[in-house]
């Protein structure tokens, strides 16, 4: 951290005196370096239903965590996420048709729950930072979190990446090449889900899903291959975050929806692409 | 071709057998009391109507879906080995047109350790060249695989899953979609792929009149199970075949005259 500290206020801008933003810049960099690679494969599994109703599902895990006496009901949402994403990769799994359908009640199910629990005795207001998020109270323990997140996310890619882009190609064919393909299924929806779950508090519920999609379905209208796919994504989503973390500092925005509109305008350059192609 | 492995010489002895398989997906059931005996060197066809069982029997050889019964799998020597080579030919790809897939990337992520989001390596690049090679399809290499045509996606994955030569080849419904000349090439291909290495091989099919030109054996399959089983001349004569076809093209008339 001290390096971090060290090396920005070399940069000759007015936001380096602040300790808070300079933990914002960090863990933007490295929030929008884990959303690029993992929602690139999100999209190529379709599953940005999934991830969205894991974010918005995370009320409910909050609710839960108050009720039982948390102040920081973090852990209560991550296991109560992963509890989720086992239970709706099991939908999957059973019933191929309609899983959607199963989703999307859930997710509406899930959501209200999380209100009515939550508003009781007129006091939702103090929740709402899951809602818009706040990347500027992220602490130096948060921070390691996510690098100690990252490097799992790095491992299981370099591992399982493969396995995975053959899951999402055609499940008979990964099978027929030695891949445990259900539980390579349920242990990469987890860890979006913990990932998803992980970063509401800084990004927001409200917008966290278009975070994690708009990126690569930016990248898709330029990519050629898969390499290239990843890292236009990754690329996207660094810029996009940086830029939306400078001009929500500048505006005094919600810092979650700045970068989205950013990533948004992405994806709008992107489409001038896809002609061409 | 990039070998592998030793081709082998057909024996006849290797097998794959399954013992009374029932197949049940939540409250419908699937398959009901398979018996089945392929023999290696053997070229079954799988045939019968939509929804009789055929996808899902070779996903019960995969071990896709879960079971009941015993399935085993034989080599010459009568030893039992777990997990043969298999190579699957599926009906398509779960991607829509624009995805950034190339066939590179395919052939990478199945063949290579190195995750395909490092990049490259060029063994890899050149290994995949002479497998596509082998199925006219050496200028594919570097094509998205929605810029390919119906044929020349399955010549690629039929490419694929003879990498490296299986024991036993599965292919579900490889040619549908595809135009005549598409199919001619990829029949002609697999034939020659026969030829060379000594594997069984199960095709799922609806078109009984080709099939019946290439195929030692000939399972008809209705209704979740085994109606008729033998050779082409054989099974073709079976009224009960004929009578289950008929009904299907007039349901299928029925359906798109509504």
């Amino acid at each position: 951290m001290e390096l971090w500290y060290w090396f920005l206020e070399l940069l000759p801008f007015s936001w380096v005196e602040f300790d808070f933003m300079k933990n914002a810049l960090l863990s933007v960099i490295l929030v929008s370096f884990l959303f690029g690679h993992l929602g690139a494969m999100v999209i190529n599994r379709q599953m940005a239903f999934f991830s969205d109703a894991i974010g918005h599902a995370a009320l409910t895990g909050i609710a839960i965590g108050v009720l039982l006496g948390f102040s920081e009901p973090l852990w209560v949402m991550i296991i109560f996420a992963i509890i989720l994403s086992f239970g709706i990769s099991y939908l999957r799994r059973i019933s191929l048709a309609s899983a959607d359908t199963i989703i999307g009640l859930f997710m509406s199910f899930a959501l209200a729950l999380g209100v009515v629990l939550l508003s009781r005795g007129g006091n939702f207001n103090k929740y709402s930072k899951y809602l818009i998020g706040d990347i500027l109270s992220i602490t130096s323990q948060e921070i390691g979190w996510i690098i100690l997140v990252i490097l799992l996310v790095i491992l299981f890619w370099i591992f399982h990446f493969n396995k995975l882009f053959l899951l999402s190609l055609n499940p008979s064919v990964a099978k027929s090449r030695k891949v445990n393909i259900w539980s390579l299924d349920f242990i990469f929806s987890a860890l979006v889900a913990v990932v998803v779950t992980m970063s509401i508090q800084w990004i927001g519920l409200l917008v966290i899903n278009s975070l994690l999609i708009l990126p690569p379905s930016a990248a898709r209208n330029i990519a050629k291959n898969t390499f290239q796919y990843i890292w236009i994504s990754v690329i996207i989503s660094l810029i996009s975050g940086i830029t939306g973390l400078m001009t929500s500092f500048y505006m005094g925005t919600a810092t979650g929806a700045t970068i989205v509109l950013f990533a948004m305008a992405f994806f709008l350059v992107s489409l001038t692409f896809k002609s061409k192609v | 071709m990039t070998e592998i492995r030793e081709p082998k010489k057909a024996c006849g002895n290797c097998c794959t057998k399954l013992e009374h398989i029932n197949v049940t997906l939540g409250v419908d059931s699937i398959l009901e009391d398979i018996n089945l005996h392929v023999h290696c060197g053997e070229f079954t066809a799988l045939i019968g109507p939509n929804g009789a069982g055929k996808s899902t029997l070779l996903k019960v050889i995969l071990g896709e879906v879960p079971y009941s019964g015993k399935l085993y799998f034989m080599d010459s020597l009568k030893n039992r080995p777990d997990s043969p080579i298999i190579g699957y030919v599926p009906q398509k790809l779960d991607f829509d047109r624009s995805s950034p897939v190339s066939i590179l990337d395919i052939f990478a992520s199945a063949l290579s350790l190195r995750p395909v989001w490092t990049g490259y390596q060029k063994s890899i690049k050149e290994q995949a060249k002479a497998i596509l090679s082998a199925v006219e399809g050496e200028h594919l290499l570097y094509r998205k695989v929605g810029h390919l045509s119906g044929g020349e996606l399955q010549r690629v994955l039929l490419a694929l899953a003879l990498s490296p030569p299986p024991d036993l080849l599965l292919l579900d419904e490889p040619v549908s979609g595809m135009d005549v000349t598409g199919i001619e090439l990829f029949y002609k291909l697999l034939h020659n792929f026969r030829k060379k290495y000594d594997m069984s091989t199960i095709l799922v099919s609806h078109n009984i009149a080709k099939v019946s030109q290439y195929v030692d054996r000939i399972i008809f399959l209705n209704n979740r199970r085994v109606i008729c089983d033998g050779p082409p001349e054989k099974v073709l004569t079976n009224s009960k075949l004929w009578e289950t076809f008929k009904i299907d093209i007039s349901q299928k008339t029925a359906i798109s005259e509504e």
